[in-house]
């Protein structure tokens, strides 16, 4: 049940980071782990958390429910629960939900005798989360400078962020990480293209295969980075989207507190030319 | 539930599991490449080693197909290139140290309102206009391109169309709706700084982008693919241990690194893609990040002038304080933006 055909030869003891042979059990198709159990632990609170601080707010509406951060008044410290507690305790929980679930992975790819790419692609993501809700409220001295949990008020945060440096696409660490979003896009679409049409050729042809697959590319671009390297290449690309983003909102508040516009006068002020 | 008694002897995650890059790079002979299909012309360029390259990928660049569509492409692409930076470079009067300096700021800007649909002189919008047809014709050659590259290999046309949905953004971007709005100066100015105060400003214009609900699609679509490329990305570095890379040949016969990356995510996340279909994931969700993010441009300002009333009336959006007077809109008093 819930096996695949030739999953019980994997499923074997060993490979935990925490908790030796206590957590080592499957859950259906899940595996469990010391971390997994700690995962469901921060879930289920946080959870509990969200919907209790949502039922206390105006609406029900799935759009318009938020749960905001302190005021900038509490500053670093503890606040009332009503009064953001409630999102300080949400975000101590998404956080060890976060890692809890990216040991787990660990735990898991150790098991398969894999290497460790994707847990390592997932802190780059849980790095960008902790950047704007620990990192920088800490560096900016409240976490009222943190994001609130809200479908629409959330972007209405990245909105008025956006404009208190007036322009933020003139931000240069977002101008890199908005270029890496774009590339991964567009190489996947690339790579997931390619080997479809490997698959899928026009009625009467041949499944094709890796050679030519950088045929098509070189014939196209004159480069085909082959079957390997698009892979590392997009694992890159989408790593640095999300270091990039973590960057960008890092240097805005904490190290930058002008319009972005007005950061690029170093430039046209350069002695040489100026 | 644990069936197998055996133990996992060996602790693996040491550095050998880590491939990062390629340790031994392999100067055989290089491909020409599949021969291709009847009236195709012979590639270009003899291929050549690149170690540099060869340390993240493939260490061999070339062969070209180049082809009559190919040149046309190439050719109307360097007329836009060249009308375009020209532009920039007559705007600081020549100066080449000033179009250097002032390179991010310098752009080749739309016609202004009062020209409506109409073409312009060249110097007040007509070189936007120009260097806007030959880019299209460049890239709608090259879409043919792409298209015929494919069919020229006998292989299927999924990355000509992945790039059509591309080319549907940029076509609503500058010409679509410009078109609907009835005047070229609602299209994009060519410039890195010039294209993002367009990007700021159609956002403020029309009542804030992100409660335009397929701006919200498109970014989902945009960061789905970023998550999926590096789920997918990883999945097959981990595993190349295994021979991972060779994703067709896996994809019709199974091996042991398709048994193990499906069981990663399955016992993860209790799902698993396989190996085709975790390209039909990637495909459409990169497919869709532009297709929606059209949509959402061709229904601005046309359909919708205020995304955030539009929220409002719909209900997913709060209706805030109104903390300001009502201000008029400067256009209004040049008399550029017609009276609502």
């Amino acid at each position: 049940m819930s096996m695949l055909n030739y999953e019980p030869k994997y499923r074997v003891r060993g490979g935990t980071l925490v908790g030796g042979d206590l957590f080592d059990f499957w859950a259906g198709p899940f595996y469990v782990g010391f971390f997994g159990v700690t995962t469901i632990f921060f879930t289920l609170i946080g959870v509990s958390l969200i919907l209790w601080a949502a039922s206390l707010g105006p609406t029900w509406n799935v759009w318009r429910i938020s749960i905001a951060p302190p005021d900038l008044k509490y500053g670093l410290a503890l606040a009332p629960l009503r009064e953001g507690g409630l999102w300080q305790l949400i975000t101590v929980c998404a956080v060890g939900a976060f890692v809890s679930w990216d040991l787990r992975m660990i735990e898991i790819a150790r098991k398969l005798g894999m290497g460790l790419h994707t847990p390592i692609a997932f802190a780059c993501a849980i790095t960008a989360y902790v950047t704007l809700e620990v990192i920088r409220p800490v560096l900016m001295g409240a976490w009222g400078n943190a994001f609130p949990y809200g479908i629409i008020s959330h972007l209405d945060w990245v909105s008025n962020i956006g404009y208190q440096y007036l322009q933020f696409h003139y931000n240069p660490a977002h101008m890199i990480a908005v270029t890496f979003f774009f590339t991964t896009t567009f190489i996947l679409a690339m790579h997931g293209g390619v080997i479809l049409s490997s698959l899928n050729p026009p009625a009467g042809e041949e499944v094709k295969e890796g050679a030519h697959e950088d045929a098509f590319f070189r014939d196209l671009i004159a480069y085909s980075i082959g079957p390997l390297g698009i892979h590392r290449l997009g694992w890159f690309c989408a790593m640095n989207a999300g270091l990039w983003s973590a960057l960008c909102i890092l240097l805005s508040g904490p190290f930058w507190t002008r319009g972005w516009p007005e950061w690029w006068s170093w430039w046209l002020n350069l002695p040489f030319w100026k | 539930m644990l069936e197998n008694r055996a133990r996992l002897k060996d602790r693996p995650g040491g550095i050998e599991y880590q491939n990062l890059f390629n340790r031994v790079q392999i100067e055989g002979p290089l491909h020409p490449g599949p021969p291709l299909a009847a009236g195709s012309e012979p590639r270009s360029f003899r291929p050549a080693f690149s170690w540099l390259l060869g340390v993240i990928g493939s260490n061999q660049v070339g062969p070209f197909y180049l082809g009559k569509l190919g040149i046309a492409s190439l050719i109307c692409g360097f007329i836009a290139f060249e009308i375009i930076g020209l532009n920039m470079f007559a705007s600081v009067g020549w100066d080449p140290v000033q179009f250097v300096r002032q390179l991010f700021w310098l752009g080749l800007q739309p016609p202004a309102p009062s020209w409506g649909l109409r073409i312009p002189p060249l110097n007040q919008g007509g070189w936007w206009l120009m260097a806007g047809f030959f880019l299209t014709a460049a890239i709608l050659l090259w879409w043919v391109r792409v298209y015929r590259r494919a069919r020229a290999l006998g292989m299927g046309t999924h990355v000509a169309w992945a790039f059509a949905s591309a080319i549907w953004l940029y076509l609503v971007d500058g010409f679509l709706r410009p078109l609907l709005m009835g005047s070229w100066s609602e299209g994009v100015p060519f410039g890195i700084f010039p294209h993002l105060d367009w990007t700021a400003s159609i956002s403020i214009r029309y009542g804030n982008l992100y409660y335009n609900p397929f701006h919200m699609l498109s970014i989902v679509f945009l960061y789905g693919s970023t998550l999926l490329f590096a789920m997918h990305g990883g999945t097959i570095l981990a595993t190349s241990r295994y021979w991972a890379e060779r994703e067709v040949e896996l994809a019709v016969d199974r091996g042991t690194a398709v048994e193990r990356g499906a069981l990663f995510w399955r016992w993860v996340m209790g799902f698993n893609a396989t190996f085709e279909s975790i390209h039909r994931w990637a495909l459409w969700f990169a497919i869709l990040c532009t297709l929606t993010g059209g949509i959402g441009i061709l229904l601005t300002g046309t359909v919708v002038d205020n995304w955030y009333l539009w929220g409002v009336k719909h209900g997913f959006a709060p209706q805030y304080p109104r903390v300001y007077a009502p201000i008029t809109d400067p256009g209004y008093l040049r008399g550029s933006v017609a009276q609502p």
